[in-house]
C-alpha cells in the first residue's frame, strides 16, 4: 500500500492545530478548533478509500480503475453532521456571549466551592475548637477570622 | 418478523417530525409520546422473545446485502437493553408530562422538548441494533445531537458553560470516532461488525491492539471512564430532572454497549485485560470518593453514576462468560436505579426548593412516599440484599472471584469497598435531605430556571412514573433466576459470537 505524503501531512496539520485551538481559553478558538478538527477527520474518512481513480458508474470504466465509493459515501455523511452540530455549537456561543458578554470558558463555580467551602469549614471548624479551649485567655484574633470566611463563602454561593 | 427490527427507529423519528408538526396542541404531542414508546417497549419484548427463541433478528436496510449495506441486528443483548431503555424513557416522558403539567403557569410548555426526546429515543434504538461500525456513530450522533438540545433547553448564565462543557466534549469525541472508523476502515476495508472480526484477526498485533485502545478511547468519553469522566458531573446535573434522569440511565449505557460490543465481537481478548482492570478499579473508587465530597444532590449521583460505571467495566475487562452475563444483569439494573434516583431528586427539589444537601431537610416527614422511593433505589445501588443491585454485584463479584488473578481480585476487593462508600454516600444523602425538621421550600431563587423547582407540590404522573420505575427495579430482583440465565445466555452470544455472524453475513459469511 502507498501513502500520500502530501494528504498525510496535510491530516497531521489539520489534526495538531484542531487540538491545539481546542486547548484555548477563549470559545471562538475552542469552535474553530472543532471547525479545523472536523475537516481533518472528514479528509482522513475520505482519505481511507485509497488512491483517486475513475469515477463509480456501472460500464464507464473498468472496475479495477474505479475508486472506492463507500468512504466517500460516509465522508458526505460526516460533513453533513460536522456542519449541522457546527451551526448548532455557532448558535450556542452567541447565547453564551449573550448571557455573560464575553466569551472565555469559565471554571467550574460549583467545583471550586467545594474545594473550598471543604477546607474553608474544616479552618472554621478548628479555629472555633481553638478559640473556646483558650476563650478569654488570649485576643481575640482567631474567632474574627471565622466569620469573616464565611461571609466570603456565602458570597461565592 | 423481522420489520419488528426497524420499528423502534423508525416510529419515534416518525412521530418525532410529527410532533414537530403538532407543537402547538401539547395533548397531541404528549399522547403521541406516550403512545409511540408504549409501542417500542412491546415490539422490543417481542424481539427479545423471538431472538432468545430462534436466534437474532436480521433486517438489511433497503435491500443491500452485507457487508456493503446497513444491517440491524436484534439479538438477546440488543433486544433485552432496547426493552429496558423503552421503560425507562417512557416513564421520564410520563414524569415529564406530569412536571409540565404541574408547572402550567411557570412558562408555558415548549414546542422542542418532545420532537427532541422522541429524536433521542431513535439515537438510542439505533445504536442498540445497528452492526454497522458507521452507523453506529450516525446513532450516536442522533442522540448527542438531542441532546444538545435538550441540555441546552432555556439555558440561563449559570448553566450555559455547562452545557458548552458537554457539546465540546461530546463533539470532540465523536470527531475522534469519525478517525476510529477511518483507521478502522484504512486497516480492513470495511465497517461491518460481523465482518470485522475476521479482517482484524489478520492485522499485526500492535496494529489491534492500537485500534482497540482507540476504541477504548471513544467510546470511553461517551461512557464517563475516569480519566475521561471529568464533563459529566459538570454538566449533568445542571439540566433539569427528567433530562438529567434519562442522560444518565441511556446515555452513558449506550456507550457501554459500545465497548461490550466493539471489545467482544469486532477484537478477541482471550483472558482479561489488565489495562481495562485498572480503568475500572480508578472509576470506581474515583467517583465513591468525589460523590461522598459534594454537597448538591445531583452532582453526588452524577459522581455515584461514574463510579459504578467502573463495575460494567469490571465485568467486561474480565472477558469471561459469567464476568459478561454480571454486566448485563448490572447494566439492566443500573439503567432503571439511576433514572429512579434522579427523578426521585427531582421529586426531593421541588419539596424543598433547593439541590444542596445543607439547606434541605425533614423530607421524610413531610413526604413519606417520596422517601420510600428514594430508599429503594438507593439501597439497591449501594447493594443491599435483596435488592437487584445485589444481584448483579455478587455476579461481577462471583466472575472476578473464579478468574483469580492478582489483578481481578484487587479490583473485585476495590469494588466491595465501593459498595460500602456507596452505602456511605446515600446514607448522606438520606441524613441531609430526610432527617430532620421538615422545612417550607426555599424561595425560588431564578424563575427561568428549571433546575431547582420549589412549589412543594408534584403531580401524580410524576409519583407513578418515579414510582413505576422502582417497582421495575425490584421486579428485577423478584424475576433475577431467569434474567441472569438470560443474561448468560446473552454473554454467551457476544463472547462466543454464536449465530451473530452467520446471522448477519447469511450463508456465505461462514
Amino acid at each position: 500500500m502507498t501513502i500520500n505524503i502530501t494528504m498525510a501531512v496535510m491530516l497531521a496539520g489539520l489534526y495538531s492545530i484542531g487540538f491545539y485551538l481546542l486547548m484555548q481559553r477563549s470559545l471562538m478558538r475552542v469552535i474553530l478548533g472543532i471547525v479545523i478538527l472536523g475537516h481533518g477527520a472528514n479528509l482522513f474518512l475520505q482519505v481511507a478509500g485509497g488512491p483517486p481513480g475513475e469515477p463509480t458508474f456501472v460500464g464507464t470504466a473498468a472496475v479495477e480503475a474505479m475508486v472506492d465509493p463507500l468512504p466517500q459515501a460516509l465522508a458526505l455523511t460526516a460533513i453533513v453532521i460536522t456542519f449541522g452540530l457546527t451551526t448548532f455549537l455557532l448558535a450556542l456561543s452567541y447565547r453564551s456571549w449573550a448571557l455573560l458578554g464575553h466569551d472565555e470558558v469559565q471554571d467550574d463555580v460549583e467545583d471550586r466551592r467545594v474545594a473550598e467551602a471543604e477546607l474553608a469549614e474544616r479552618e472554621i471548624e478548628d479555629e472555633a475548637a481553638e478559640a473556646e479551649r483558650v476563650a478569654g485567655f488570649e485576643a481575640p484574633e482567631a474567632p474574627e477570622a471565622g466569620p469573616g470566611q464565611t461571609d466570603e463563602e456565602a458570597g461565592v454561593r | 418478523m423481522s420489520f419488528l427490527v426497524a420499528l423502534p427507529v423508525l416510529l419515534p423519528l416518525l412521530a418525532a417530525a410529527l410532533s414537530l408538526v403538532a407543537g402547538r396542541s401539547p395533548m397531541v404531542q404528549r399522547a403521541l409520546g406516550v403512545v409511540v414508546l408504549t409501542v417500542i417497549a412491546c415490539v422490543a419484548a417481542a424481539l427479545l422473545v423471538e431472538a432468545d427463541s430462534s436466534g437474532p433478528v436480521v433486517l438489511e436496510l433497503g435491500g443491500y446485502g452485507p457487508p456493503f449495506g446497513i444491517t440491524l441486528v436484534a439479538d438477546r443483548l440488543a433486544s433485552l437493553l432496547l426493552l429496558v431503555s423503552a421503560l425507562v424513557t417512557l416513564a421520564v416522558l410520563v414524569f415529564s408530562v406530569g412536571q409540565r403539567i404541574t408547572d402550567f403557569g411557570r412558562r408555558a410548555a415548549s414546542t422542542t422538548f418532545h420532537p427532541m426526546y422522541l429524536m433521542l429515543c431513535a439515537g438510542v434504538s439505533l445504536a442498540y441494533l445497528t452492526a454497522d461500525l458507521f452507523n453506529l456513530f450516525v446513532a450516536f450522533e442522533v442522540m448527542l445531537g438531542s441532546s444538545y438540545v435538550l441540555i441546552t433547553r432555556r439555558v440561563t448564565a449559570q448553566r450555559v458553560r455547562a452545557s458548552m462543557t458537554y457539546v465540546i466534549v461530546s463533539l470532540t469525541s465523536s470527531l475522534l470516532f469519525i478517525t476510529m472508523i477511518a483507521l478502522v476502515y484504512t486497516a480492513t476495508g470495511t465497517v461491518n461488525m460481523a465482518a470485522l472480526p475476521e479482517k482484524i484477526a489478520a492485522l499485526p498485533p500492535g496494529v489491534q491492539s492500537s485500534l482497540a485502545l482507540l476504541f477504548l478511547i471513544v467510546f470511553g468519553i461517551k461512557a464517563a471512564l475516569v480519566p475521561l469522566h471529568f464533563w459529566l458531573p459538570d454538566s449533568y446535573p445542571t439540566a433539569p430532572a427528567p433530562i438529567t434522569a434519562v442522560f444518565a440511565a441511556l446515555l452513558t449505557k449506550v456507550g457501554v454497549y459500545a465497548l461490550i460490543r466493539t471489545q467482544t465481537l469486532v477484537f478477541v481478548h482471550s483472558d482479561s485485560w489488565t489495562a481495562l482492570l485498572v480503568v475500572a478499579l480508578l472509576t470506581m473508587i474515583v467517583g465513591v470518593l468525589g460523590a461522598i465530597a459534594q454537597n448538591d444532590l445531583n452532582r453526588m449521583l452524577s459522581f455515584l453514576l461514574v463510579s459504578h460505571i467502573g463495575y460494567m467495566l469490571f465485568g467486561l475487562a474480565l472477558f469471561t462468560v459469567i464476568g459478561l452475563a454480571g454486566v448485563i444483569l448490572y447494566v439492566v439494573h443500573h439503567i432503571t436505579v439511576q433514572a429512579a434516583l434522579f427523578l426521585v431528586s427531582g421529586l426531593v427539589t421541588r419539596h424543598t426548593g433547593t439541590v444542596s444537601l445543607q439547606a434541605m431537610s425533614g423530607v421524610a416527614k413531610g413526604y413519606p412516599l417520596v422517601a420510600v422511593l428514594f430508599a429503594v433505589p438507593a439501597l439497591s445501588l449501594a447493594g443491599i440484599p435483596p435488592l437487584s443491585g445485589f444481584v448483579a454485584k455478587i455476579a461481577l463479584f462471583q466472575a472476578g472471584a473464579e478468574v483469580g488473578t492478582p489483578a481481578a481480585l484487587a479490583v473485585t476487593g476495590g469494588a466491595v469497598v465501593t459498595s460500602l462508600l456507596t452505602l456511605y454516600a446515600v446514607t448522606k444523602i438520606w441524613a441531609g435531605a430526610f432527617w430532620g425538621k421538615p422545612a417550607p421550600p426555599q424561595p425560588d431563587p431564578d424563575p427561568n430556571d428549571d433546575v431547582t423547582v420549589g412549589t412543594g407540590t408534584t403531580s401524580g404522573a410524576m409519583l407513578g412514573a418515579t414510582g413505576g420505575l422502582v417497582v421495575v427495579s425490584v421486579l428485577i430482583a423478584v424475576f433475577a433466576g431467569p434474567l441472569a440465565a438470560m443474561s448468560e445466555r446473552a454473554a454467551n452470544d457476544v463472547l462466543h459470537d454464536a449465530g451473530y455472524r452467520s446471522a448477519v453475513l447469511g450463508e456465505e459469511g461462514r
